[in-house]
């Protein structure tokens, strides 16, 4: 079975859904991960990205409850928070000055009950103002979808009202697991998967190009993670509006659901599968913050181009028991690529080169 | 060299030449697939074990002062430490009652604890419980033969007669004196730490052999180091175990000496890759010993899984206390339970062993 599937690859053939179950059925993590190697090396050469960026989480008070989640808190809730435009500014101050400078802020949070549609535009608007240069990466699907739902307005309004506000791309999260039967145990409130991929190609439509992720080591079996992917596969054919698939590891602490890490070997896998099923991604992203800085690293070798950033501060992942630091620095990103025996290159949210660490 | 000559030299026993071309040159996935096969040819029934035990450090206090060490302070510091008998004791309780079978007792060499101490409290331990005694690397060893003017063999017997039943392979650090000079100038040189673990073979007695790199030292020592030990298993065949595991360097003096000399310096740990390398390179080199750990303790749940396939195939203990390498800033917390789910999760079955690899209960 992998030797076809290895000779399908080597020419150029799409796998199928056979194809993509007997990988990650198979045990032969070395092949696997060649394979996938090999793949990512014709797409991206012997490089390997990071970029300089930060989070901001604006609120994490949320009116969805999805039960793999230790961040949301409903309002009035102890560890609730909600930061006004002036925090945000200031954090994003704080950022800019410090060297490196950030080229990008990453924006996702809750689903806040109160704040309208308008309390979005002007967050964006204000970045935008005091960061001309700044790339925005904010609001997943989901939210998108709720401000459609609290504004009356359409997705595509939405969005087209974000972009002049500033907007440059979104980040690929809320994704989960789109098989319907997991999804509704795991988060019944949240948007479906055929939601997802609507707002996704509307985004794509307006010109706003996307990330798209998938967070497994939950309760799916494999037959999901294929469905999700080939998913993913098929909007991307119609569209080529994703830059880059991020699998996110499931993190157990302080979730209703509770359970188990995902193994280091099934986060190899996983990452090394989708390089090989997502042959229409340009970019597969070992984020590191959930993978951790020692599997991310290795998963460069399994397929995976990017790593991510510096981030500076990260609580999604935490609250549910990250063991990552919340931020790297550019140094130690660099030296985590260069010592996995590939070219470290500093990107924008774009995929554009900014400096190729190439001595 | 290619996967199909990687396959090949290492068929058999590999020289230090084609050691050092592997570590050096070799493709990961190459190096691990092949220590996969090793591993697989070894222990065939898909099992990793692991051992529930816990480290007892009975003093901090240490006239050594290695520069890669976070744990020890001089007598009189504030935070300098002897732990008492009934310390001792109450830490045993709780190890017996999580299911352990082995304590881990190592310290530093204090300046005024003589072989009275160690042996009352060999004796004290031996008395009151039954439970293997894994104590004392050989720096520990060797300073209470020249503290009381024995030899080697005779201070081993002594301590053995008091109730020491096995000896960890803690202080090999990496075997170059060229490295220990800079590393550990004061501690035993390599020739001393080879000749207390052979000693402690020929009485009969089992050790560990460990190795700490990431440091300063240089792919050449490393294959020294790999050299020393499959050589003295060829002579004794006493240890049981190889555990490699990277140089920690938060709070380490080391770190400071890199910081003094080059403002905002630091010395970055080894990474996962390196670790993996080193991880598999040992078990395609060490064809005499039988079983390699994982060091989650140093690498994390996860990049420990992933090394069961690089070569690993024990998962270590299970640490109900661990304070050297928490001293220089790594910690993970970890439940048998979650050691139990990682063995499993990385496709393993697991289960308890004792000292001597022996299996106790599956799960």
């Amino acid at each position: 079975m992998l030797a076809a599937i290895r000779h399908k690859v080597l020419s150029g053939t799409r796998l199928t859904e056979a194809d993509a179950l007997a990988l990650f059925r198979s045990d032969d993590l070395f092949a696997i991960g060649r394979l996938a190697s090999h793949v990512a090396e014709k797409q991206n050469g012997r490089h390997a990205c990071f970029i300089v960026n930060r989070h901001i989480n604006p609120t994490n008070i949320c009116v969805n409850r999805c039960k793999f989640c230790a961040f949301s808190r409903s309002k009035g809730e102890e560890g609730a928070f909600e930061l006004t435009l002036e925090e945000i500014l200031a954090k994003l101050a704080d950022a800019s000055k410090a060297k490196p400078r950030i080229t990008e802020v990453h924006i996702v949070g809750g689903l806040h009950p109160e704040w309208p549609f308008e309390h979005y535009l002007d967050m964006i608007s204000a970045v935008r103002k005091n960061h001309p240069s700044l790339a925005i990466k904010a609001f997943t699907a989901v939210e998108i979808d709720y401000m459609a739902k609290i504004s009356g307005l359409g997705i595509e309004d939405i969005l087209r009202e974000l972009k002049k506000s500033g907007l440059d791309f979104m980040p690929g999260g809320g994704a989960e697991i789109f098989a319907e039967g997991i999804r509704n145990r795991l988060c019944p409130e949240k948007i479906s998967g055929d939601r997802w991929i609507e707002v996704m190609e509307a985004a794509h439509r307006t010109g706003i190009k996307t990330n798209a992720t998938m967070l497994y080591g939950h309760q799916e079996g494999i037959e999901d993670r294929v469905e999700h992917l080939l998913r993913l596969r098929e909007l991307q054919d119609r569209t080529g509006g994703f830059q880059a698939f991020i699998p996110l590891a499931y993190h157990p602490k302080n979730t209703e659901i509770g359970g188990f890490y995902s193994s280091g070997i099934d986060d190899l896998k996983t990452i090394a599968v989708s390089r090989l099923v997502l042959d229409n991604f340009p970019h597969i992203k070992a984020y590191w913050i959930m993978l951790g800085e020692k599997v991310s690293q290795t998963a460069l070798l399994f397929g995976a181009d990017d790593v991510d950033g510096t981030i500076i501060e990260e609580k999604i992942t935490h609250m549910a028991g990250a063991m990552t630091g919340e931020g790297m620095t550019r140094d130690d990103l660099v030296h985590l690529i260069r010592k996995a025996g590939k070219i470290p290159v500093e990107r924008d949210a774009f995929y554009n080169h900014l400096k190729v660490y190439d001595y | 060299m290619n996967r199909k000559e990687l396959k090949d030299r290492t068929m058999k026993r590999i020289d230090n030449k084609t050691a050092l071309d592997l570590l050096k040159t070799a493709d990961l996935l190459d190096l691990g697939e092949q220590a996969d096969n090793i591993r697989k040819d070894l222990h065939p029934e898909g099992r990793v074990t692991f051992v529930v035990d816990r480290n007892i450090n009975y003093t901090n206090v240490c006239i050594n002062k290695c520069t890669f060490c976070a744990f020890y302070r001089e007598a009189g510091h504030p935070e300098a430490y002897v732990l008492s008998d009934d310390e001792v004791f109450g830490k045993i309780d709780e190890t017996l009652a999580l299911g352990g079978t082995q304590i881990l007792i190592q310290g530093g060499l204090h300046p005024e604890l003589g072989l009275d101490y160690y042996t009352g409290l060999l004796k004290a331990i031996k008395e009151r419980y039954t439970i293997n005694v894994h104590g004392f690397s050989p720096p520990e060893i060797s300073y209470l033969a020249r503290k009381h003017d024995l030899t080697v063999r005779e201070t081993l017997l002594v301590l053995r007669h008091a109730g020491l039943d096995s000896i960890p392979g803690g202080g090999a650090e990496i075997l170059s004196d060229r490295v220990r000079e800079i590393l550990s100038p004061k501690k035993i040189k390599s020739s001393e730490w080879l000749k207390v673990m052979e000693e402690a073979h020929r009485i009969g007695m089992r050790t560990t052999a460990t190795m700490m790199f990431g440091s300063v030292e240089t792919p050449e020592d490393i294959i020294a180091h790999l050299d020393a030990l499959r050589s003295l298993q060829d002579r004794t065949g006493g240890f049981t175990a190889f555990i490699p595991w990277s140089f920690q360097p938060g709070n380490t003096e080391l770190n400071r000496q890199a910081a003094a000399k080059k403002r905002n310096a630091k010395i970055h740990p080894a990474t996962a890759v390196d670790y993996l390398k080193v991880l598999a390179l040992s078990r395609i080199y060490l064809d005499n010993i039988r079983n390699v750990q994982a060091s989650w303790v140093t690498q994390g749940l996860k990049l420990a899984q992933v090394a069961l396939r690089f070569g690993a195939n024990d998962f270590g203990s299970t640490m109900i206390e661990e304070n050297v390498v928490r001293a220089a800033g790594v910690s993970y917390t970890v439940s048998k339970e979650d050691i139990v789910e990682a063995i499993k999760g990385a496709g393993f079955t697991a289960a308890q062993r004792d000292t001597y690899y022996r299996i106790i209960h599956f799960f």
